[in-house]
């Protein structure tokens, strides 16, 4: 019998407040212990206050193939930043 | 090198002209240093190569726990205990990382670990050398993680994003590795004389195999250079032992030891030092199993493998046997 554990993805939250992010993956058997690995191989120094693992097969990904046709509408509408705006000197606060 | 003398699979080096349009389209996309991830097409080649490297330089990061590990009763007082342990662990997690790295490209972590037990994968030659004294401890922490580090630090901007992401977190932790080993040598040089003729033997032993683990010279391989062209290795094996015996000479003459190389001088047209010959006759007789520790390595990895299985197999067992009652509860 393989006796191969699931892999899992983890997400560390740093001290700052800041979201968790995507560290890096391990085999675990279940989610406790991918919890307690994650632990250990990811937070030798501090680097987080809180951890999230999930599958790795339950995380569904875009296809690189789909970038242009996800992505590349957004590439023209500058007008969604507020610097396609200028502002006379004379008005504050805005 | 943690990982040597990688074999690409290739006889020559491919001409744009002879690239199919996939394969001039990664090649551009290489060459603009954009991070190629493991859902994007690549060669076949590429894949293979980065499968090879990258599980050569993890099985190297767990092997090289074990002469380490060696001394971690022995360490001589607790806070030395302490830290060889941290550094240890550390190893384990560079290990990690790099084969879940290894992982995103379609290879199974059993299947690395088959390979290792089976001859068919390698370490680093490094770890097939004994650690005798406790001032191994200080010699490898200093030279063998300091050429780790030469040799990593221009894998962080390899091309492939999941090895280099891997190989930024280990650079980072890299330098407490060879800052610790230092401090090992310091307190022995500035002891007796016993103790600094320990960490001048230590040094006498583990000079030449450490610059080894930068490879033989690649100036004409067919390997090196498609590596180098994919972004996989940056700096050449010379380029990188020089960089070393550079900065390792003002270290050795800090701690008042000599180097054992009669040929060792300041070179100061080149601004390097000269080196003598290494003799790579030893480090070809290691590579093929025949290094001080290479049978006794692999037996305490499958023995690891082997008398481990039942608790992988036991967590297993477990993990199905809660979730099929949750679901009966539910
Ligand atoms: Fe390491
Ligand atoms: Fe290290």
């Amino acid at each position: 019998m393989s006796s191969e554990w699931p892999l899992w993805e983890v997400f560390i939250r740093s001290q700052h407040g800041l979201a968790h992010k995507h560290v890096g993956s391990l085999h675990a058997p279940d989610a406790g212990m991918a919890v307690r690995n994650a632990r250990d191989v990811y937070t030798r120094r501090n680097e987080g206050v809180s951890i999230w693992v999930v599958r790795s097969a339950d995380v569904h990904a875009s296809a690189p193939g789909d970038r242009e046709a996800l992505f590349d509408p957004a590439n023209d509408k500058v007008y969604r930043h507020p610097t396609f705006f200028p502002m006379p000197d004379e008005v504050k606060h805005i | 090198m943690y990982a040597q003398m990688i074999d690409t699979g290739l006889t020559k080096v491919a001409d744009t002209a002879d690239m199919s349009d996939d394969e001039r389209a990664f090649q551009a996309r290489i060459d603009d240093d954009v991070r190629i991830e493991p859902k994007d097409w690549m060669p076949e080649a590429y894949r293979r190569t980065l499968i090879r490297q990258i599980q050569q330089h993890a099985h190297s990061e767990v092997v090289g726990m074990l002469p380490e590990g060696n001394w971690i009763t022995r360490a001589p007082s607790l806070a030395r205990k302490a830290i060889l342990m941290a550094k240890v662990q550390d190893e384990a997690g560079h290990g990690l990382y790099l084969y879940c790295a290894a992982e995103t490209l379609g290879v199974s972590r059993e299947q690395m670990i088959e390979d290792l037990h089976a001859g068919k994968v390698k370490y680093s030659s490094i770890f097939n050398y004994p650690t005798l004294t406790w001032a191994d401890i200080g010699a490898v922490g200093w030279l063998v993680d300091g050429a780790a580090i030469m040799n990593q630090i221009p894998l962080c901007r390899c091309s492939f994003g999941p090895y280099a992401r891997a190989m930024i977190r280990i650079c980072k932790e890299e330098s407490f590795h060879q800052r610790q080993g230092f401090d090992v040598m310091m307190s022995l040089c500035r002891g007796t004389p016993e103790q600094k003729a320990m960490a001048q033997d230590a040094l006498d032993r583990w000079w030449w195999p450490s610059l080894m683990m930068f490879g033989p010279p690649d100036a004409a391989s067919v390997h090196s250079a498609h590596s180098a062209k994919w972004k996989i290795k940056r700096l050449s094996n010379d380029e990188l032992r020089q960089r070393f015996v550079d900065q390792t000479v003002p270290q050795s003459d800090y701690l008042g030891l000599r180097i054992p190389d009669d040929d060792l001088a300041w070179n100061e047209d080149r601004g390097h030092y000269d080196f003598g010959a290494i003799d790579w006759s030893e480090f070809h007789e290691v590579l093929k199993g025949h290094g001080p520790c290479n049978r006794d390595r692999m037996r305490t990895r499958v023995n690891a493998w082997e008398d481990g299985a039942w608790v992988r197999e036991a967590a297993v067992a477990h993990a199905q046997k809660r979730d099929a009652r949750a679901k009966a509860a539910a």
